[in-house]
């Protein structure tokens, strides 16, 4: 991750790799499409934001490819990122003193990683819920060819399909809200890929130290 | 227009009310179907073929009387066949039922459809198809409990037996009670097909040795718009499969009931939960902070 030929400015460290950003605006389009479709579909009260989109008819028909797109991001993001999602004693930590993470009380914190548990839990979340939306959508892409024997997968994926898109839901509005609103610094880093040190420090302290003592020369 | 619209009393996929919600209506109409008199010669098929201008299809021959294994987006009628080995006697019987869309007062297609105005429930009770508001997302298939809706695989449009609607709504009987020869198939309404059902059933137990008879009128999707007289009611699979107790699949009522409800409160919920968090907690810092740390310019 810190390879990159990229310039980074004074006091700033890179976070996101330009594959690393790429694979995140690819998973962040397509859910955002998938979002809108869905949920015209999900609620009679939104059917206009399908008519907006180009008529339901189409976002029907696109709706199952921008969720192929959507996996592929996620599972590129699962080929980059697993070895570093995995649990620690740290994350273990991290879970009890979560009140204090929500209070915006950082410093009584455990000192996290690259991703501290929060986001660690964003990711297996997603990953798993991307995993069920395949398995239950190609149902749902072609219910005409499902046998009448084998009707409970079609039974069985209207419910999952729209239960594992609203938990997403739930993860997508506290990671924009995290990203966007709460953690400031964080919506530049997944665009510019750099961070600030001090950004690094107080919310990443075990990464920084990590990237620090793996540089040949120190940054300042 | 008004009229017709006004006789609308369900909607797919369609927030607020519905023109013909609330407004009084004297009967639903009804197709009674005697299988004890059918004898397959399948004029209805054809009849239903001719009003509704579908084309011929190729037929499936499989050794039996049977013309194709099941509806087709363009067939939407069809005689359903089995040879069928009575245990009382060992004696044979040649059952032939008539199947199609069976217009069901609460209709799992419709509670599954997303599409505002592609499935409608008149106030007549029939249960008709508006495939130009039809998204083609197959949900009404899943919807179904009788695998009656179908696709057209070229336009993703599903299609289905309308009641003839267009007859029915100008007085006329639907084509396939119109083509019947046995006089197996009667039209009216509802009460007076049940009543009709009710007294060959009677007639079939007390002097025809079919102790079982009875109507087909399943409750698990609120009484039925056709409605079938079996020689023996306790066993309607004989009958080319039809079910039992047939109903709206749970998942789907779970699924367009509570799930529906919590996932708009909890969505909701949370965008105002997140707002309020922000009104108390704000941002963990803010980004000069970050680049003067301490605040020094």
């Amino acid at each position: 991750m810190s390879t990159s030929e990229q310039i980074i400015p004074h006091g700033h460290v890179l976070r996101y790799a330009l594959k690393e950003r790429l694979t995140h605006w690819v998973a962040a389009v397509a859910y955002l499409y998938l979002l809108a479709t869905g949920l015209a579909f999900w609620s009679p009260w939104l059917f206009w934001v399908a008519v907006i989109l180009g008529g339901a008819p189409v976002s029907r028909m696109l709706h199952p490819w921008a969720g192929l797109i959507f996996f592929a991001a996620v599972w590129n993001m699962y080929v980059m990122w697993a070895p570093q999602m995995k649990h620690t004693d740290v994350d273990k930590a991290w879970w009890k003193a979560v009140r204090y993470y929500s209070t915006n009380q950082d410093d009584k914190m455990p000192p996290a990683g690259r991703y501290n548990a929060g986001q660690k839990f964003l990711f297996w979340g997603f990953f798993w819920s991307a995993v069920a939306l395949l398995a239950t959508g190609v149902v749902l892409w072609f219910p005409e060819y499902i046998p009448w024997n084998l009707r409970f997968l079609r039974y069985i994926s209207v419910l999952i399909h729209p239960a594992a898109a609203l938990f997403t839901v739930g993860l997508f509005l506290i990671h924009v809200y995290m990203g966007v609103f709460a953690e400031r610094g964080a919506f530049g880093s997944v665009i510019r890929g750099d961070v600030s040190i001090a950004f690094a420090k107080r919310y990443h302290p075990g990464w920084y130290k990590e990237i620090v003592g793996q540089s040949s020369t120190p940054r300042k | 227009m008004s009229q017709a619209t006004l006789r609308v009393q369900k909607i797919s996929g369609h927030a607020g009310s519905v023109p013909g919600e609330d407004t009084q209506r004297e009967y639903t109409v009804c197709k009674l179907i005697d299988t004890t008199t059918c004898i397959g010669c399948k004029a209805c098929e054809v009849a239903c073929m001719e009003w509704n201008d579908l084309p011929f299809g190729e037929t499936v021959f499989d050794n039996t009387y049977q013309t194709m294994p099941e509806t087709r987006w363009n067939y939407w009628n069809l005689i359903l066949f089995n040879e069928h080995v009575r245990e009382e006697d060992g004696s044979l019987m040649w059952l032939m039922r008539k199947n199609q869309c069976m217009h069901c007062a609460e209709p799992g297609c419709l509670a599954a459809c997303p599409a505002d105005g592609a499935i409608i429930q008149y106030t007549n009770g029939i249960v008709d198809f508006q495939q130009a508001n039809c998204i083609g997302c197959g949900y009404c298939i899943t919807g179904c409990p009788f695998d009656i809706p179908k696709m057209n695989p070229k336009t993703h449009r599903v299609f289905k037996c309308t009641l003839c609607t267009d007859r029915v709504s100008e007085g006329l009987e639907p084509a396939c009670i119109k083509s019947c020869p046995t006089g197996c198939l009667h039209f009216g309404t509802k009460d007076d097909m049940l009543d009709l059902a009710g007294k060959r059933a009677k007639q079939l137990r007390e002097h025809s040795h079919f102790p079982n008879a009875g109507v087909y009128d399943p409750p698990g999707v609120g009484g039925t718009g056709v409605i079938y007289v079996l020689h023996d009611a306790t066993k309607p699979e004989i009958y080319g499969g039809l079910p039992k107790d047939p109903h709206v699949p749970w998942t789907v009522k779970l699924w367009k009931g509570p799930l529906k409800w919590l996932g708009n409160v909890a969505m909701v919920g949370g965008l105002i939960g997140l707002f309020v968090h922000y009104l108390r907690y704000g941002p963990k810092a803010r980004e000069e902070e970050d680049i003067n740390p301490g605040g020094k310019p």
